[in-house]
């Protein structure tokens, strides 16, 4: 089984490379998983093409990833699946801390709606052309976005918890 | 705070909110209703109210210390959420797990699974005014609940499918108790399909509620019940087998009607074929085998090595302190949960904690369309509607 993906993937990978040759700027595999990184600015385009000809017509999740403090510090992944072709595959862009935006996917898939704010929501990375992006499971007047690696674990919002006894034994 | 905009002036629309205090979201989940009589116009779903952090937290404890964390994620689907963390943790050490450890996970799962669909089923009954069903259904989940307290040592929180494998080995006498289970049950689904199947009034509450179209789903990324009750067979333990389901005998329900109706004939259904799952997996298991495997520096060696090897005692020391470390990459799994497609997407920096550990929830996926599905529909054919997509707050929220 992992062989076989391996192929069917770099089989994508080529069929998008001759579609848009600067569309695939990397392909990682790893343990039967194929990863394609796409330059930020040709994310919608690719993300169509793989819908409409690549038939890649599920989207099963849109995560997020903080490298902090290396650069380009977010990664946001795609992970997409093709019901009738029974093949997996992951987009992947990669955004600067400075300026994390993405283009939405949801005029792809409908379904990144939800994906995409919680990613706003807890990572912080804005989606160009999201038809409502605001947070979803943080109060809506929360400030700072707690998964990135900056945030504390303990304190109020984006406080440290400098009172509690343990930042004081140092 | 959620606003739902209305119009200026003289408003027809009435606001109705469907507070986070409500016996029938089946959890914390807020609705804003915007009515025109009594018929939905528009719904705003708020989120929020169970959100725990859990992922933060993953990234914070080690790979073995996470498993706690994710049993609480879909309380009603403990060992399938530690199924899915731990084969994508397996994905990225490259573990083989021993076909033994396999088939009882899968067993466990099937179990968890038959639970889940019978206090969805007791739970959305009530909600529709049939009160004894969920007493009936949780009578039957006692049992389960018990079958995993002898396992392992705990009801719902179990904790029970680690990294390699399992935690513990089954306990004597485990056939008897789960064999006793499987004879039980035929009839007693039986029994809920003749009070509920051709009930008048739950054909009526149900049928042509709650309806939605097959590309809506899909493009939605709706999964499980929901996706196949609108028509596409779509199932990850049949499309990407994952923990020895190919070698399994079962069948995947799927129905063209789409509404309230069709998702409970399925999920009926498919505690049927949890059963069938079940006796073929306590047919595979053997009684001897090893429950783990043999990984030094990841698996936590045998607590008799441990007191009388040097070897093991160190490598018992590192694991429990310092943790493993996987190589750097990334790792996505998905697995069937009883709500749908419920994913694990684990990346290593090639530290003992994860990088970054986030769940794909399908009660959160699913809840997205819940707006597209009770827009038209009556404010009682809501209750019908949250009810269907089988949604579980910890997972919506994390």
């Amino acid at each position: 089984m992992p062989e076989s993906d391996n192929q069917n993937n770099n089989v994508v990978a080529e069929q998008l490379r001759s579609w848009n040759a600067q569309s695939v700027s990397e392909v990682i595999e790893f343990h039967g998983e194929t990863t394609i990184v796409v330059p930020r600015e040709l994310l919608r385009v690719t993300a169509e093409y793989c819908r409409t000809n690549l038939q890649f017509n599920f989207l099963s999740d849109v995560t997020s990833l903080d490298r902090f403090p290396i650069e380009p510090r977010f990664e946001v992944n795609y992970h997409l699946v093709s019901i009738p072709n029974k093949m997996k595959l992951r987009l992947r862009t990669r955004v600067s801390g400075a300026d994390p935006v993405v283009d939405s996917v949801v005029p792809v898939w409908p379904g990144a709606g939800w994906m995409e704010r919680e990613v706003f929501d807890l990572m912080g990375i804005r989606f160009n052309g999201h038809p409502d992006l605001r947070r979803i499971l943080l109060p809506d007047d929360w400030e700072g976005y707690p998964l990135r690696r900056d945030y504390p674990t303990e304190g109020f919002r984006d406080i440290p918890a400098t009172f509690l006894p343990a930042f004081k034994k140092q | 705070m959620t606003t739902v905009e209305t119009a200026t002036g003289e408003s027809k629309t009435m606001v109705l909110n469907m507070g986070p205090q409500h016996p029938s979201t089946h959890g914390v989940l807020r609705v804003a209703l915007e009515m025109d009589g009594e018929t939905i116009v528009k719904a705003v779903p708020d989120l929020g109210y169970l959100h725990t952090g859990i992922e933060k937290s993953c990234e914070h404890k080690t790979y073995s210390q996470a498993i706690t964390l994710t049993d609480r994620m879909d309380y009603l689907n403990p060992l399938g959420n530690n199924l899915v963390y731990c084969l994508a943790v397996e994905k990225l050490l490259g573990l083989e797990v021993p076909k033994r450890a396999q088939y009882i996970r899968v067993m466990m799962v099937e179990l968890q699974r038959i639970s889940s669909h019978l206090v969805w089923l007791g739970t959305h009954a009530i909600d529709m005014g049939a009160m004894s069903v969920f007493l009936y259904c949780f009578r039957e989940r006692e049992e389960i609940l018990k079958i995993f307290e002898r396992f392992a040592g705990q009801r719902m929180m179990t904790s029970y499918i680690r990294i390699g494998g399992l935690a513990l080995e089954p306990p004597a006498g485990w056939r008897g108790m789960v064999g006793r289970f499987l004879k039980m049950m035929p009839s007693r689904v039986d029994d809920y399909e003749t009070l509920l199947t051709e009930n008048r009034i739950w054909l009526a509450r149900l049928q042509n509620v709650g309806k939605i179209k097959l590309e809506e789903a899909i493009a939605y990324s709706m999964s499980g019940p929901t996706l196949r009750a609108a028509g596409l067979a779509h199932d990850n333990r049949k499309l990407f087998p994952y923990s020895s389901y190919e070698e399994f005998d079962f069948n995947i329900p799927t129905r063209t009607d789409s509404d309230c109706y069709g998702r409970y004939m399925i999920r009926v259904a498919e505690i049927r074929e949890s059963l069938k799952i079940v006796e073929q997996a306590m047919a595979k298991i053997t009684d001897q085998g090893p429950i783990r495997t043999d990984a030094p520096g990841i698996i936590p060696p045998e607590r008799e090595k441990m007191k009388t090897e040097m070897e093991a005692l160190i490598f018992h020391f590192k694991i429990f302190t310092e943790g493993f470390s996987p190589p750097p990459g990334d790792a996505y799994v998905t697995v069937e949960s009883p709500r749908g497609e419920l994913g694990c997407y684990i990346a290593s920096d090639g530290s003992p904690k994860p990088l970054r550990c986030h769940f794909r929830a399908p009660s959160f996926v699913n809840l997205q369309a819940l707006p597209r599905i009770i827009e038209g529909q009556l404010l009682a054919d809501v209750i019908a509607c949250i009810g269907t997509i089988d949604i579980v707050l910890g997972d919506v929220d994390r």
